[in-house]
């Protein structure tokens, strides 16, 4: 098979991109899209033409660090899987693909494909942890966990931070991925003491990224590649408005002792 | 020559390491503000060693070549993470981990560097579940185990299929802050190019931004390296398509020894290669040999008939059959060379007669489809994305392939290279699998490095330091390092060949797999160390690298670490030469007993070889670090 790419190319920051169309040489239908793309720039770069610039390291799903945005859905056609685990498979001979960058304010291009996503860890460094010092922890197995909560947590937990909600969003909000680390520390016992501080924390450090506003239309969950839920968006508002309304409600437990 | 001394400390096994953390040297904590100490890399050896470092007051600056540390390899890491807890109550203990780690690594590992390991195993455990690490659980709350390769207990802790994640995710956070402290100052998209060395100590690095170009130098009275493994080496392996050896192979031609290199692990179950476009291998974990069975049809005539045709008794469940004691459940090596024999008998499955089943209806039968869905349901999923079949209605196709490197730079029981100052933690150390590496242990041994370890040795040497007479990056050796990294990038710009990096990758990659793989011999090892220098030759003629050197460009990445690739290539190969013994990973088909097993060779092998590099135009000399036994006896290796 063969496809024809349009392709965003953009120098970096400062100058202006354009797309560029590319058809490219026989496929194998079996080809990832990312080995596809391999592909097309091994002849770029015969040609002695710049490669197509794109983010890419562990090719099975899990480092976050594929993007692109596939004809206008991030990550491509697929649900829950990302762009490294789509497969020529899914397009058809001739068709044509049109590729660009996870576009978000708070995502400048770097270059053609490549978008900086360091306000992802700017959020985290705000809060998203839980403050231990190494080697003071009791054993593993002081405080139980039920079950249900370990696994709940996990699936808040599982987010790749690779940014497809924003890039989903009309507004380019990130609540999904700051929802998904907030309940994932948020439900465990462990995150308790910290639990309102940090979605406060956190939650700010996103506005002050230039995210938009969550107006709940679900685009993130939809594209969202580990099928983080919205539901998490929901507790975490909760835990935010306590944190708003009532100021920090374990604080406030421990003065009244 | 290098003088290597591992600094064992004396006394009894089970001593050692509580004895050397009370006479290693303190800092007082307003002295410790005065260090600065790089550390390269952020996957669970180095986001964990910057964050116990910060937590302890140094000044830490982290290096890595991601956009993000929390991308490092470690990431992916599926089936889980040992520990000796005993939590199952079947029998473990911190005596019976060390053991089996070091029965797993055929006898080629530091006795006391293992045992350690054992023993910190626990208190990561602890630690990672106070940093919000989701591992599974039990109804009761309490924390869940399965089995893992060259194991008779349950001692693995996992977090559905991304323990890796989790634990990494864990680490970052921690890492996370001390950035937000102020203590660790982040640097993302920062490739380190060169290692700088000062009278013989490691004083810093020269860093490539990725992003500009732009090459930087910075200094610190500490290099701490946790840059992980070089399976890439081989271009097709199941490591992240980034994961490369320049930091390692930068700072072994600073002087920096390089420890057994041709110890490479070949994992039994990864999905087959299917076409030569193919950018990277996937693993199935080995968590899945806990409930999947191995089997070939027992002749050649039934290889192209649909699995589920072939009845139980015209099944060999080789495994099973050749090492009855541990089954499906025997260390990586032996079931990669056992699958590799079934197949070179011509009773492999799918195309090219390379692949064998992992069947899981007799799992399905006994727990249900739902209990198996959710012990392995992110593995099923992927197996489907990638082939396409339903794994739990036809069994999987596996192949082994190239995972994970035992050999690394040389470093003593503090962790410190033979050249002063330079520190190696994680994957990209060699010290503690010897010649084979247990699953589960990898990730072990990162998280003990980073958080307990290093942080407790490392001011052995800082306290011999004085940091206001660090070496300002005005030094000549920091002007020099940066000039030949330029020189390097301009030249590999200049050639406008007419092949790709990757081009070249492949074919080492090739040349690699076939005489320096799962199973070696002289003659083969003979013509990769002839081929090998003239496809080097080849690619400083006739590379082509577009592009310029001060903007983001990734064919340029490429290149200057495929041209490393091309060298640890050959030291590989050397090593694999000289060692004529077959052991763990390491088989060379002039070595085996009569029933094909490994035939080790301690009387004159039982030795690190630490190779130290000689200058351009010289063959590396070959240090010996003897390794002495005192509590356990070498024995012959049996699973069966
Ligand atoms: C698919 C897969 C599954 C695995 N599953 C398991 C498992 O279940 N259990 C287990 O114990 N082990 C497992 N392993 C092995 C284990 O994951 C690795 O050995 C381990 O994670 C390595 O950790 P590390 O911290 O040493 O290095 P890595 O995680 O590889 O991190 C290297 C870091 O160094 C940085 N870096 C490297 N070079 C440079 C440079 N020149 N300049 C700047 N930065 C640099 C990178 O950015 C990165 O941050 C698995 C491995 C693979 C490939
Ligand atoms: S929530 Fe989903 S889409 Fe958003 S960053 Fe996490 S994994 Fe990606
Ligand atoms: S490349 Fe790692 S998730 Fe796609």
């Amino acid at each position: 098979m063969k496809v024809t790419l349009k392709v965003w190319r953009q120098k970096d920051a400062q100058s202006p991109g354009r797309f560029v169309t590319y058809v490219t040489p026989e496929l194998n239908p079996n080809m990832s899209f990312l080995e596809m793309l391999d592909v097309v720039n091994e002849d770029l770069i015969r040609r002695g033409e710049e490669p197509i610039a794109f983010d890419h390291d562990c090719r099975e799903g899990i480092c976050g660090t594929c993007s692109l945005v596939i004809n206008g859905k991030p990550h491509g056609p697929h649900r829950g899987v990302t762009t490294c685990q789509t497969y020529m498979r899914s397009f058809k001979d001739g068709d044509t693909i049109v590729i660009e960058p996870f576009r978000a304010r708070a995502f400048p291009v770097i270059k053609d494909l490549i978008v900086d996503r360091s306000a992802l860890d700017r959020i985290m460094w705000a809060g998203g942890f839980i403050s231990v010092r190494t080697g003071s922890a009791p054993d593993a197995n002081t405080i139980p966990v039920p079950k249900d909560v370990a696994e709940r947590a996990m699936d808040a937990a599982q987010c790749i931070g690779c940014g497809a909600c924003v890039a989903a969003c009309k507004n380019a909000s990130a609540m999904l991925f700051v929802a998904a680390k907030i309940s994932h520390l948020g439900l465990l016992p462990q995150g308790q003491p910290e639990r309102y501080r940090r979605a406060r924390a956190m939650i700010e450090q996103m506005d002050r990224e230039g995210f938009g506003a969550c107006t709940v239309t679900g685009s993130c969950e939809a594209v969202c590649p580990k099928g983080v839920s919205l539901e998490f968006i929901a507790r975490m508002n909760r835990d935010y408005a306590v944190a708003l309304l009532k100021g920090d409600p374990i604080q406030r437990a421990a003065a009244a002792i | 020559m290098a003088t290597l001394n591992a600094h064992i400390p004396s006394g009894p096994l089970a001593m050692k390491w509580t004895r050397h953390r009370n006479e290693s040297r303190l800092i007082s904590p307003a002295n410790k503000r005065k260090y600065k100490v790089i550390v390269v890399g952020a996957g669970l050896a180095g986001a964990s060693a910057a964050a116990a470092l910060a937590e302890l007051g140094y000044e830490v600056h982290n290096f890595v070549y991601h956009d993000s540390p929390r991308r490092a390899h470690s990431v992916a890491a599926q089936g889980g993470i040992n520990a000796a807890k005993n939590y199952q109550n079947d029998g473990d203990s911190v005596w019976r981990l060390f053991y089996d780690t070091i029965k797993g690594g055929d006898f080629r590992a530091r006795e006391a560097n293992v045992y350690r390991l054992a023993e910190v195993s626990v208190q990561i455990i602890d630690h990672c579940v106070a940093l919000g690490v989701p591992f599974a659980r039990e109804y009761g709350g309490l924390l869940d185990n399965r089995s893992f390769g060259g194991a008779q207990v349950s001692r693995t802790f996992y977090a559905r299929g991304q323990t890796g994640q989790q634990l990494l995710l864990g680490a970052y956070s921690a890492l996370c802050r001390m950035i937000a402290a102020g203590a660790v100052k982040s640097y993302t998209h920062c490739e380190m190019v060169d290692l700088v060395v000062v009278d013989g100590h490691a004083k810093g690095i020269i860093v490539r931004d990725l992003r500009t170009g732009r090459i930087s130098r910075h200094n610190a009275d500490a290099v701490v390296l946790a840059t992980g493994g070089y399976a890439n080496v081989y271009y097709l392996s199941t490591n992240a398509l980034n994961s490369n050896a320049t930091a390692i192979w930068r700072a072994y031609k600073r002087g920096a020894c390089f420890a057994n290199p041709c110890f490479t692990q070949i994992h039994p179950t990864c999905i087959p290669v299917s076409g030569t476009y193919q950018s990277k291998l996937t693993l199935m974990s080995e968590s899945l040999r806990n409930d999947g069975r191995l089997w070939v049809p027992k002749r050649r005539e039934d290889c192209s008939k649909p699995p589920n045709e072939i009845p139980e008794s015209d099944r060999d469940y080789y495994l099973e059959r050749m090492y009855p004691a541990y089954g499906n459940l025997c260390p990586r090596d032996i079931a990669s060379r056992a699958a590799k024999k079934v197949c070179d008998e011509g009773r492999g499955v799918g195309p090219g007669g390379r692949g064998v089943y992992l069947d899981f209806s007799d799992a399905i039968k006994r727990l249900g489809v739902a209990k198996v869905r959710e012990r392995y349901g992110n593995l099923f999923d992927m197996y489907r994305e990638i082939t396409g079949e339903d794994a739990y209605q036809v069994p999987m196709r596996i192949y082994p392939a190239v995972h994970y490197t035992m050999g690394g730079l040389w470093v003593d029981y503090n962790l410190m290279s033979n050249l002063p100052g330079l520190f190696v933690i994680g994957e990209a150390n060699f010290s503690d699998h010897g010649a084979n590496r247990l699953g589960a242990s990898a990730l072990m041994q990162g998280l003990a490095d980073g958080f307990f370890i290093l942080p407790a040795t490392i001011a052995n040497y800082l306290a011999t330091v004085n940091p206001a007479q660090r070496p300002s990056t005005d030094h000549p050796a920091f002007a020099e390092a940066e000039a030949e990294v330029t020189t390097r990038l301009r030249r590999l710009l200049q050639c406008r060949g007419k092949r790709t990096p990757t081009e070249f990758h492949r074919e080492l990659g090739q040349l690699m797999w076939d005489y320096c793989g799962m199973s070696r011999n002289r003659a083969g090892l003979e013509l990769a160390l002839r081929r090998i220098p003239e496809l080097r030759e080849e690619f400083w003629h006739n590379v082509n690298v577009p592009g310029e050197a001060t903007t983001l460009n990734q064919a340029l990445e490429k290149a200057n670490r495929v041209a490393d690739f091309l060298e640890l290539a050959e030291l590989m190969c050397l090593d694999a030469l000289h060692r004529e013994e077959s052991c763990g990973g390491h088989f060379r088909e002039e070595h085996q007993l009569p029933d094909g097993e490994a035939k080790r060779d301690d009387e004159h092998f039982a030795y690190v070889a630490a190779w130290e590099y000689a200058g351009p135009d010289r063959a590396p000399v070959l240090n010996r670090e003897p390794l002495v036994y005192e509590e356990v006896r070498m024995t012959t290796r049996s699973y069966k």
